[in-house]
């Protein structure tokens, strides 16, 4: 917000707040904040993973949405049934494009829902005979799932089911591994819980199924990327920017990975996160345990690109380090275009986000690369560590939103006057409506991939064809805008 | 008495993780940091005191410890 000072942010959080009652102003003061890059640790300035207030319009998800839309549901290869009545299953199949390769029904099982369909018998008698019966069918029906996972939904936890023994029942009469993964929606305070409830079911029911096993032949430059989903092809955007350094990608979690791929992860060199949010708790382990270490990076837009590909090459010799220069200097030519083509036209237009996991920091090197400037950005259910990443990141006396509510959303948005709106399917018509330029970017608005030199072009041209479509000129009705000479019309035929 | 997670980073300074509380702070200062031992009174760079009876011989990390606040 180059245009507002730190007074003028401050006056307008103060502004938004006052409609509230007290109690709630008092709270969500404390989820607001202006950006001050001399602030080492975010907790001076900004509260987060504090439960939503209940009255206001939150987008957050729960722990089955974390669990089994995030970080279960893009294991091909595995099904994940979702334990518990039929909508949570439904209403979370394959919204979130994490696409894969394979024949769906047959090896893979990616874009299915599977259902246990609880019944109100289930719920008074219990799901743990149904369960059961429901493994075998899938054993009878699809014999090359190489695992399954029992995602349990609310009812699950409250009615006190033992899936854990079901699960370890069946797993020893199929020998396949069966997860059972305890993220009932209402545990915590966002998905973000449910990302590390699964994490620890990887942990505690993958990770170590081959520490026995050394078949596996490693490389010295043998890496896993980790916390891609594949939203729109983005994992593969990535992993052939890593191959064409020479690097051996062994695993990609989760996007198009497989359980495989997974229990092979600990024999890595080197794990490369790109979503902290959610796969961090698993890295830590693995670092713990098997002593890989893992690097944080970002594919998002040139600049980050070149200085992620450098700073993986330099935990690897000489000969690594080569060739991410010449990776870099073969995309040169290419990005350079791009910015050549798109930057006049998005030159200077401010963004506003609000994602959740790794996109509301890590975009913002994109939308600089093409001229553009975030002048707000906040998190669904990040945690303090996230926001520590951020303040960097951003401008000073820019705004920072923790878990915005619908209301504060809207107020800041009149305010700023933002070009364009980077945010979920919740917020996307509201702002449309308002004439504002919106991208969905919690699944790049069914387009994508936007990691890697080849995404950015597709990040570029998105971002070109949102805002400066001619339909924003548009938006008010031909029969309310003050025709041209209308005036003088009326006082001539007076 | 939280797990701690302690790993170096890679500035060499010793982190002090707590995933429960997802608190990710520097620390400061060790009061017993030797070839045999390493322990006692811990200092995070947020101010806080955590304790832990000395380990000898000092521990590799990345580890999981067991810390108590100072002055409990």
């Amino acid at each position: 917000m180059a245009s507002m000072t730190r007074e003028e942010t401050q006056d307008l959080i103060q502004e938004v707040l006052e409609v509230y009652p007290d109690k709630a102003k008092k709270d969500r003061a404390k989820h607001l904040a202006v950006n001050d890059q001399s602030i080492e640790q975010s907790k001076k300035c900004i509260i987060s993973n504090r439960k939503s207030l209940p009255g206001v319009m939150t987008v957050r998800g729960c722990a089955y949405a974390g669990s089994k839309g995030v970080v279960w549901g893009p294991i091909k290869d595995m099904i994940h049934i979702s334990h518990g009545p039929v909508g949570c299953g439904q209403y979370s199949r394959a919204g979130r494009r994490n696409y894969y390769v394979g024949h769906t029904g047959v090896n893979t099982f990616g874009t299915m829902n599977f259902t246990s369909d609880f019944q109100e018998k289930d719920i008074v008698f219990g799901g743990d005979k149904k369960l059961d019966k429901l493994i075998s069918e899938i054993e009878e029906l699809f014999p090359l799932a190489k695992g399954i996972s029992v995602q349990s939904e609310c009812p699950i936890g409250l009615i006190g089911d033992d899936i854990e023994a079901v699960s370890k029942k069946k797993s020893k009469e199929l020998e396949k591994p069966i997860v059972p993964v305890r993220c009932e929606g209402f545990r915590g305070v966002s998905q973000s819980l449910g990302h590390h409830i699964a994490n620890d079911a990887i942990r505690d029911w993958v990770i170590g199924n081959r520490d026995g096993d050394n078949s596996f032949e490693t490389g010295k430059y043998d890496v896993a990327v980790i916390g891609d989903y594949n939203i729109g092809g983005d994992a593969w955007a990535s992993r052939i920017l890593l191959e064409e350094m020479g690097l051996r990608v062994v695993a990609q979690w989760s996007g198009d990975g497989t359980l495989s791929e997974m229990e092979l992860t600990p024999k890595v060199k080197l794990n490369l996160i790109h979503c902290y949010r959610s796969m961090n708790y698993i890295s830590r382990f693995m670092e713990e345990k098997y002593g890989v270490p893992w690097m944080e990076y970002n594919f998002f837009g040139p600049t980050k690109i070149a200085e992620s590909l450098r700073k993986i090459a330099a935990f690897f010799d000489e000969t690594i380090q080569a060739n991410a220069e010449k990776v870099i200097e073969k995309y040169t030519a290419e990005y350079e275009a791009i910015i050549a083509k798109y930057r006049p036209r998005l030159e200077g237009k401010k963004v506003m986000l609000y994602v959740g996991g790794l996109r509301p920091r890590h975009v913002i090197g994109a939308y600089e690369d093409l001229g553009m400037e975030v002048v707000g950005t906040g998190y669904e259910f990040a945690h303090n560590d996230d926001y520590d990443r951020t303040i960097k990141e951003m401008g000073d006396s820019t705004l920072l939103y923790d878990d915005v509510t619908g209301y504060e959303f809207e107020e800041f948005v009149k305010k700023v006057k933002p070009d364009l709106i980077g945010s979920g399917i919740k917020e996307k018509y509201i702002f449309q409506k308002m004439g504002v330029p919106f991208r969905q970017m919690h699944s790049w608005d069914y387009s994508g991939p936007y990691h890697g030199y080849d995404g950015f072009a597709i990040f570029a041209r998105d971002m070109d064809m949102t805002i400066n479509n001619p339909c924003w000129k548009s938006m008010q009705a031909p029969w309310q805008k003050p025709a041209e000479g209308e005036a003088e019309a009326v006082a001539a035929s007076a | 008495m939280p797990n701690v997670m302690i790993r170096r980073k890679d500035d060499g300074g010793l982190l002090f993780y707590v995933a429960k509380k997802d608190m990710e702070e520097t620390i400061a200062t060790v009061e017993t940091d030797t070839d045999e031992a390493w322990g006692g009174e811990v200092e995070l760079t947020d101010g806080s005191r955590w304790y832990i009876d000395p380990i000898s011989p000092p521990p590799q990390f990345p580890t999981t410890l067991r810390f108590k606040r100072a002055g409990e």
